[in-house]
């Protein structure tokens, strides 16, 4: 540890990469089911767009993690031939786009669900990207600073929606704030530091979440209050999605994502 | 797209809280039955371009929705540098009925070209 101190070049945690990678991934997965099913044409392009975004995020950093893995790893063999167990995104991202009692099928999909999600997530991953500009790992601090630029607008277009609903109309209020509801706890896992995040944070090439935690808090509450939103009271389950404990929705979205790679190893367009 | 247009009546922020009633178009169509978002002009500026262009159209609830909207739309593939939305209700369009006497008069002055000048180079962009 002390020598990972010293100043210079560093690489960062291959677990601590992927987990920022799955992050990415899972979120853009998810996302990009609406795509063709948008609740207009005008937000439909803006979603996909933020989905090829995180899609574009995930590649930088599997590519990087494949080539410090070396062994004939590869961007695509990190994201299609893992299984559920060894993704470690945080599980608030796996999440399907509606409220745990309702149903599956697309039409059940809830924008509030999806747009309380971005906003919790893009709040953390502006300043986690801020941060990581500063890593001692290069690769890392220049993927950061171009994932800060599309984090802005991920997260101005999450809480733009989210003033826009929550001080809306009774239903999309009552949307907002269930989604709200469901969700909150679920960012628990940003603030309990993972063995890999613990090793990164140490070596100089991570960022430790809990010094973000204020700033987050004051962006959140920011944003509720103009959306005349109530924050949930904390506490609930903290869950582990980094560390691989995952609730049984990634296994659904994987089989989705990877079904094609795995039937056809290889292939090419 | 499987929402139908009437999928945009959609709340803008301090809309209608005591609102009338709901309907069952989806996620979004919430209680503002009977209104759709004005339609907006989109104008952008290329790069190299001096001035704004003409692109398209796009609904959304105000003028900021309606700018990060055309940024998602109509600048996806790096199109522009500079976006200008306006309400396409404000813009007044001459009558194609006014076609002859409004562009047919300009047809035979080709003396208002300025082609028989020499232009310094100075001068540049005219």
């Amino acid at each position: 540890m002390d020598r990972a101190r010293l100043d210079g070049p560093a690489a960062a945690p291959i677990d601590y990469l992927l987990h920022l990678a799955d992050n990415a991934m899972v979120l853009g997965q998810r996302n990009a089911e609406w795509c063709g099913h948008g609740p207009v044409l005008e937000e439909d392009i803006a979603m996909a767009n933020m989905s090829l975004d995180l899609i574009g995020q995930a590649r930088l950093l599997y590519q990087h993690a494949a080539a410090l893995t070396g062994s004939g790893t590869t961007e695509d063999s990190l994201a299609y031939f893992r299984d559920a167990g060894q993704f470690r995104n945080y599980m608030l991202l796996e999440l399907p786009h509606h409220g745990p009692l309702a149903g599956t099928a697309a039409a059940d999909r809830d924008y509030a669900t999806t747009i309380a999600r971005n906003f919790l997530y893009s709040a953390l991953m502006l300043l986690v990207w801020e941060s990581l500009q500063e890593s001692k790992d290069p690769q890392l601090a220049a993927i950061a600073a171009k994932s800060l630029k599309e984090t802005r607008y991920h997260l101005r277009h999450a809480r733009d929606w989210l003033v826009r609903l929550g001080d809306g109309t009774p239903e999309s209020h009552a949307r907002m704030q269930a989604a709200l509801d469901h969700l909150m706890p679920y960012t628990q896992e940003f603030w309990t530091p993972s063995p890999p995040e613990a090793e990164a944070m140490s070596g100089g090439t991570g960022v430790d979440t809990r010094l973000l935690r204020e700033a987050w808090e004051a962006e959140v509450d920011a944003a509720l209050a103009e959306a005349t939103l109530q924050r949930p009271r904390p506490g609930g389950y903290v869950p582990r999605g980094k560390e691989g404990l995952h609730s049984e929705h990634l296994s659904y979205l994987l089989a989705e994502m990877q079904g094609l790679a795995r039937q056809h190893p290889g292939a090419l367009w | 797209m499987t929402a139908d247009i009437s999928a945009k009546q959609l709340p803008s922020p301090g809309e209608g809280r005591d609102g009338e009633g709901s309907s069952q178009l989806g996620p979004l169509a919430g209680a503002s039955a009977g209104r759709e978002w004005p339609l907006w002009e989109v104008f952008i500026r290329s790069k190299q371009g001096l001035e704004h262009k003409h692109c398209g159209s796009l609904h959304a609830a105000d003028a900021r929705q309606a700018l990060q909207m055309a940024r998602d739309v109509y600048t996806r593939r790096q199109e522009g540098v500079s976006i200008w939305v306006v309400p396409s209700t404000l813009i007044t369009a001459s009558e194609p009925d006014d076609k002859a006497e409004f562009f047919e008069p300009a047809g035979d002055k080709i003396y208002r070209h300025p082609s028989f000048y020499d232009i310094p180079d100075e001068v540049g962009h005219m």
